[in-house]
């Protein structure tokens, strides 16, 4: 293989052309590089490279040989805490904001020997199913650039659908590792609520929020959480719990594993085409071994309802901290008050589904409001979060559609927000409940574009979820598939 | 539906009102287009009211945690002019802003 042909590896293999010594991380960086400089054109995907910092990291590496990503190229969302890279959750108010400090993960990636290639492109705060909220412009889907890449981690898994980067780290609210990772045929994971250190994340609902791998295959997936797991102080909602080395769970057998199948999930809008390939799937898993069973998660509908006024009530209340004193922009327009300075600076900054989540999330708890609306959808969250205890009691994992359609239209729902909400519905009642849940490649529709199937586990049972996708994943040839750029 | 006092009469949200407790000047043109969608998405949401969740206790966060403590102990913070680095107006160690109080 010729090095300029690098780029198209799995993290797996390019550790393997490095234990045999047939690679440098110099050339398997340089064939990303001239991949970005070929592609990122179209797709938009990336909002900044670290051109200046990599011969660093590069030069840096040499006492790094043995470490778990020495020499593997990493795409970082555009909400994680990068020391002194820009970093502006694409939205205009954060333009310039360069981090004293390293988020957690980021720290863990140094150690690991990983390299830092740049930041992704992000739905505004992450409020967003599709990265056309971002103040850089939309990212396009690698499988049709006329069609959204899903978000809001959406320039991270395109960086990675595309071969522009091996890894890529996304955070997920409501769907946003997931959704994207489905749109554009990679593999997804939102770890389990606490597994993953949040600090340095740039918060959007902290209930919710979950930073996860978006990667080419199952097994990369693995290596990238044993790498950002686990305890951390300084995030008091990270959990120190026993970390296992999640490569152990990738074995190719499911015999006597119990699927469940709810049936909420297979009525009405859902996509004909995502429906036959989910269908198909879950056929592939019984074949493999697994026990499969319909049951019912009866609150499922209700989720949405419940998210979005949770998600925007905690957003609202994180993005208080936005008001030109500390860091990003501040309006030139009022300089002799600074209430008039605070509302014009974030009238300026913010896009306008941040000022749409920011009112909403404003008026959910506002007086007189906040048991109608913000109390009754904590109660909901607890019948939705009870909904799926019961069934974990009888099963070990749970099988869905990623998303209920196929990446849509560029422009389709941007006008709609309530249609864009619901494009989240199968994978909100995950971040409602904390558990984990995967998104890994089940098929192409006519079209060409991919459809994704979720997977949800218990608490902190993420080898359960590596262990099913691993098994799908081995038999089936989904994943292999590259867009052509 | 969801109404203040949980009837069937939709409440029309009063972004005008709302955007000043939330701190954020909005156009004319802003509280018009934004107060029908945010109608639209609380009509929508007022389907929560078809749950009965009389018995059942509110779940803030997913996990049992309660008081994560730490040693009381004196750790390296940021140095004041990391802290002020990216402050769009600052005098010596200070963020500047116009004038609190008239």
């Amino acid at each position: 293989m010729d090095y300029t042909d690098y780029y198209k590896l799995t993290c797996s293999e390019i550790q393997k052309l490095y234990r045999e010594n047939k690679a440098s991380p110099e050339q398997v960086v340089d064939s990303y590089l001239k991949r970005i400089e070929a592609v990122d054109g179209k797709l938009n995907a990336f909002v900044k490279l670290n051109r200046e910092s990599i011969d660093k990291q590069l030069k840096d590496l040499k006492e790094k040989k043995e470490k778990p990503l020495y020499g593997i190229p990493v795409v970082i969302k555009d909400n994680i805490c990068v020391r002194d890279e820009e970093t502006t959750c694409a939205s205009a108010i954060l333009k310039g904001f360069k981090p004293p400090y390293d988020a957690a993960v980021i720290e863990r990636l140094r150690e690991a020997g990983a390299i830092l290639l740049g930041k992704a492109n992000m739905d505004e705060f992450a409020f967003g199913s599709s990265c056309e909220t971002s103040c850089y412009g939309p990212t396009k889907n690698p499988w049709d650039l006329d069609r959204i890449p899903g978000g809001s981690s959406g320039g991270s898994a395109a960086a990675v659908s595309a071969d522009e980067a091996c890894l890529g780290l996304g955070s997920d609210t409501g769907g946003s590792i997931r959704q994207p990772a489905a749109l554009c045929g990679v593999v997804g994971l939102k770890p389990t609520y606490g597994r993953v250190s949040r600090y340095g994340l740039i918060a959007f609902a902290s209930s919710l929020d979950q930073i996860g791998p978006i990667t080419k295959d199952v097994r990369d997936a693995a290596l990238l959480l044993n790498v950002i797991g686990g305890h951390d102080p300084r995030d008091s909602t990270s959990v120190n719990a026993p970390k296992p080395d999640y490569t152990k769970s990738l074995i190719n057998d499911i015999k006597g594993l119990k699927v469940a199948v709810p049936k909420e999930y297979f009525v009405g809008g859902i996509d004909k085409e995502v429906s036959l390939y989910i269908g198909e799937a879950i056929k592939t898993l019984g074949s493999l071994g697994a026990k499969i069973g319909e049951v019912s998660l009866p609150h499922t509908d209700y989720a949405v309802s419940a998210y979005y006024i949770i998600a925007p009530a905690e957003a609202s209340s994180n993005l208080a901290r936005f008001d030109g004193v500390q860091y990003g922009l501040r309006s030139k327009a009022a300089k002799d008050s600074l209430l008039e300075m605070y509302n014009r600076t974030r009238a300026e900054g913010f896009g306008s589904e941040a000022k749409r989540r920011v009112i909403l999330g404003t008026y959910v708890l506002s007086s007189g409001y906040y048991d109608a609306y913000y109390l009754k959808a904590l109660k909901v969250r607890t019948k939705i979060k009870e909904d799926l205890e019961a069934v974990f009691k009888e099963y070990d994992c749970i099988v869905t559609p990623t998303s209920p359609t196929p990446a849509f239209k560029i422009g389709e729902k941007k006008e709609d927000p309530l249609s864009m909400y619901l494009s989240d519905i199968f994978t909100i009642p995950v971040n409602l409940a904390g558990i984990p849940a995967i998104s890994v490649p089940c098929g192409f529709t006519k079209n060409g574009l991919p459809v994704g199937l979720q997977i949800l586990g218990k608490p902190f049972d993420e080898e359960t979820l590596f262990k099913a996708a691993y098994a799908y994943e081995q038999n089936t040839e989904w994943h292999k598939r590259r867009p052509s750029l | 539906m969801v109404s203040k006092d949980n009837n069937n009469k939709k409440s029309e949200i009063d972004v005008g009102y709302v955007a000043k407790l939330a701190r954020l000047a909005l156009t004319a043109d802003e509280i018009k287009r934004l107060g029908k969608q945010l109608n639209d998405i609380l009509g929508y949401i007022g389907k929560l009211n078809n749950v009965d969740t009389a018995k059942v206790q509110p779940t803030s966060h997913v996990l049992p945690l309660k008081n994560v403590e730490r040693t009381d102990k004196v750790v390296p913070s940021l140095r004041i002019e990391e802290t002020l680095k990216n402050a769009p107006l600052k005098e010596n160690s200070f963020f500047k802003v116009p004038k609190v109080i008239e």
